[in-house]
């Protein structure tokens, strides 16, 4: 049997925003998502031209050589906004500390291999600046982006982004005395392996086309360093040689990437779909930067896999392979 | 196995540096001018970004931690609002004019500034003050959509809320807020950080966020006054790196200072032009009053502000120019502004309307040296007018100020009867301004400000009609026409609120929830 309180009913006006309305078909009820997202941006009549950058708009679609009839069209799968975002990362959050908390209380972090120590240091914190080039990418993104459901879920990511380069500089020193911060970073700036990662992480720092910017960082190079380095190095390598804390004080990161690349897979299928030329774009962009970024990452998988590098690199390339052409990508 | 933890405990300063400032790097494969090509053009020198002293030391654990609580006890409140009808709790729907106003004017900033904060939280060139703008940038997110959740509910309801957007990019009085968060948007990082961060964050906010908010409370809006606590925490750290911005940037160089200097009477005069709509919310569309803006101005613009100038004088920084002449508008400001937006009743998405004895006579207990005065028997006149059946709509079109685009409707300094008007000739064109200190925006910037999209001057020249109308045919109404450019639904969004359909639909749905 069901319980049915009655309220006094009162018939509503309208649904929701007009804003909302035009991009959901109608005056409909609308979500959450619909109404902190869709149709938000300002479109016209702006009233100065930017000091920094005279040749666009204020807010212009002509930021990216991408087209879209309706930019809006790039919806987020996931549905995000910032309660959402905020509220499950805070659950996600509770489950990193909590691990963060077992490892330490058990002293788990004092009895891994003294090997697998070295080797989880010198691959992972390394990555913790390739983790703020990401928030710098999309700091970037959505600064530039047009249309809110870019601009939104890229602050979202960009905090992402800089939340993890956190959960390693803790891993780091949890593991180890806060020098190691300054090894890892000495490794970054000249260590041989970490070259070829940094110039092209500072290559994609000078990327001016939003949806570049977009792809570059949030399809490619997360679409191949997180499979390689969270599955196979942390979940794989590690563990089977008696380092799986050092799985559990990162396991928000590949929850994560399963996450985002909904978003990036749910951006791109609709781009690539809307013409071809966008598609030509989006396979040349993927193929060029793909290629530069399994080049980068050679050195780190010989370092991570040592023999077995090569099995893991094709793996990795292959299943991105895959990935991009389920979207309808050409590389 | 030696299981000992001997190590170093970090302090938490440290451990922040870590999390923050120790991620970044200087560039090498590309220049960082190249990676950072916005924080030099504006002539800011930056010696040292190591001299940055975080305002407040959250790292996203924390943050989302923090956030996440908020938010969950937030949307209970939104959820509970909209299932009880909690719309039909606020004092009277005249009320709801101040949320209009909120709604079509301040949360469109909130979204703009996103976008600002990111950028600056890119391309500053030391990562722990981009840590700081980034979270103001996500901040700013929430704070937009929180607004449109909270402001959905209403919107079912009443009219003036449906097309906030659309209205933001065209209508008149709009685009008074909508330049100001464009200048700021256009200008560099670091005037962007002055003008928001400090000038508006710092110095005014406490005449924007809390106004509205107490007087949200006051009125029953229990779920903008939710929104309104929830937000504080985060307001009081957007406001603790206005402070830190403007410090540092006085720190690093005495030749910033005057830089510095100029963007604070640039961003102080024209924050406190935006605020003129703030003034008359107050005075005039609160029900229940919470102070007068005259009181708000003595306290915190004043008091609060007077000292923060005191303090920041060792660094060579003076009050802002406009200074004087914002305090002696404090008798004014939203008197005028009220009467203008009563005049143009028929042109504003909100309504507005004749008040009673009780409230004239608690304005004129609140403004002894000007109200009886100037304002009271305008007042009365048009309420008399009003009660004989001719309210007074003004069809003509008003002129702009080129800068803060408000109507001259402003009077001299020293005279109020007296409408301030000044004029600059810039390449043979002739540009209007309400005030010494709009003018001389101006002129600091004329090639910006000859950009500027006056409303008035588009429907002159035609451009606010929508595509499918005729200008030439016999029967057109041009006024109609530019009200249904801006999606007002005539005769439900605009005009007086006696006899307005929200007025009934208030009365007749409280009548429905509280009698048999």
């Amino acid at each position: 049997m069901s319980v049915e309180i009655k309220a006094v009913e009162i018939k509503p006006l309208r649904n929701t925003f007009t804003n909302v309305a035009e991009l959901i078909g109608g005056d409909k009820p609308a979500s959450r998502y619909q109404e902190a997202t869709l149709g938000v941006q300002a479109t016209t009549n702006m009233h100065y031209r930017p000091t920094w950058e005279p040749e666009f708009e204020l807010f212009d679609p002509r930021r990216s050589a991408i087209q879209m009839r309706e930019w809006y069209d790039l919806k987020d799968p996931r549905q995000l906004y910032y309660a959402s975002w905020t509220i499950q990362r805070a659950k996600e959050q509770e489950t990193q500390e909590a691990n963060f908390d077992f490892v330490e209380s058990r002293y788990l972090h004092l009895s891994l291999p003294d090997d697998v120590k070295k080797l989880s240091l010198d691959v992972l914190l390394p990555l913790r600046h390739a983790a703020w080039g990401a928030n710098m990418n999309n700091n970037e993104l959505c600064s530039r982006a047009f249309s809110e459901v870019l601009i939104s879920p890229a602050i979202m990511q960009a905090m992402d982004n800089l939340g993890i380069a956190q959960y390693l500089t803790r891993l780091g020193l949890l593991l180890d005395e806060p020098e190691v911060l300054d090894a890892a970073k000495a490794q970054w700036m000249s260590g041989e392996a970490w070259q070829p990662l940094r110039h092209m992480i500072e290559d994609s720092f000078v990327v001016r086309d939003f949806m570049e910017i977009f792809l570059v960082q949030n399809f490619v190079f997360d679409g191949l360093l997180y499979p390689l380095i969270y599955d196979r190095f942390v979940d794989d390598t590690l563990t089977s040689r008696g380092g799986s804390a050092v799985a559990m004080l990162t396991s928000f990161m590949p929850m994560w990437f399963g996450q985002s690349s909904k978003w990036v897979d749910g951006v791109l299928k609709v781009a690539v779909a809307e013409s071809e030329q966008n598609k030509a774009l989006i396979s040349q962009w993927t193929t060029t930067w793909r290629d530069r970024a399994v080049t980068a990452l050679t050195p780190i998988a010989a370092m991570a896999f040592g023999n077995s590098q090569e099995t893991m690199m094709n793996e990795v390339i292959e299943q991105f392979n895959a990935r991009a052409k389920k979207l309808g990508i050409a590389a | 196995m030696d299981m000992k933890a001997t190590k170093k405990k970090l302090g938490i300063k440290e451990r922040y540096a870590h999390m923050t400032r120790g991620l970044g790097w200087e560039p090498t494969y590309q220049s960082a001018d190249a990676v950072f090509p916005y924080d030099k053009y504006e002539g800011i020198k930056i010696h040292d970004w190591d001299k940055w002293v975080d305002p407040f030391r959250l790292t996203m654990d924390a943050y989302w931690k923090y956030q996440g609580e908020k938010d969950r006890k937030l949307y209970a409140v939104i959820e509970a609002f909209a299932q009880n009808n909690g719309h039909l709790n606020i004092t009277d729907a005249r009320y709801l004019s101040a949320i209009k106003l909120f709604w079509q004017g301040v949360s469109p900033l909130e979204n703009y500034v996103v976008q600002g904060f990111a950028r600056a939280g890119r391309h500053f060139r030391g990562e722990a003050s981009r840590v700081a703008c980034q979270m103001q940038a996500v901040d700013e997110l929430r704070h937009y959509q929180t607004q449109a959740h909270s402001i959905s509910n209403y919107n079912k309801y009443y009219n003036g809320f449906h097309s906030q957007r659309h209205m933001w990019d065209r209508v008149w009085y709009l685009s008074v807020p909508k330049s100001f968060g464009e200048d700021a948007l256009t200008s560099g990082p670091f005037e962007f950080l002055i003008a928001i961060s400090f000038s508006f964050e710092y110095v005014l906010t406490n005449l924007l966020f809390v106004p509205f908010m107490s007087g949200a409370a006051y009125n029953g809006d229990m779920s903008t006054v939710t929104f309104g606590f929830s937000a504080q925490s985060d307001e009081s750290r957007h406001m603790t790196l206005g402070i830190e911005a403007i410090k540092f940037l006085l720190e690093q160089d005495p030749a910033n200072v005057p830089i510095v200097q100029g963007w604070i009477d640039k961003w102080f005069w024209r924050g406190s032009k935006v605020l003129a709509l703030v003034g008359m919310m107050m005075d005039y569309m609160l029900p229940k009053r919470v102070m007068s803006w005259k009181e708000a101005w003595e306290i915190y613009a004043e008091e609060n502000g007077g000292a923060l100038f005191r303090d920041l004088a060792r660094y060579g920084i003076r009050p802002p120019k406009g200074w004087a002449d914002a305090c002696e508008a404090k008798d004014h400001l939203s008197h005028q502004v009220w009467l203008l937006f009563y005049e143009y009743g028929g042109a504003a998405a909100f309504h507005t309307w004749s008040l009673t004895d009780e409230e004239l006579d608690w304005l004129s207990a609140k403004y002894p040296d000007s109200f009886d005065k100037y304002y009271r028997p305008r007042l009365e006149f048009l309420r008399d007018k009003h009660a004989r059946g001719e309210r007074v709509y003004q069809g003509t079109l008003p002129t702009l100020c080129t800068t803060c685009q408000i109507p001259l409707c402003f009077t001299e300094p020293g005279d109020p009867t007296k409408i301030s008007h000044r004029e600059t000739v810039h390449k043979d064109e002739k540009y209007v301004f309400c005030s010494d200190h709009c003018q001389e925006i101006f002129g600091n910037e004329p090639e910006k400000f000859v950009q500027s999209w006056l409303p008035v001057n588009q429907i002159y020249q035609g451009n606010c009609f929508n595509p499918d109308v005729d200008p030439t045919a016999p029967d057109f109404d041009p006024l109609k026409a530019v009200l249904e450019y801006f999606k007002y639904n005539l005769g439900r969004d605009n005009g007086d609120f006696e006899g307005s359909e929200d007025q009934r639909n208030f009365a007749m749905w409280r009548g429905q929830a509280s009698k048999n």
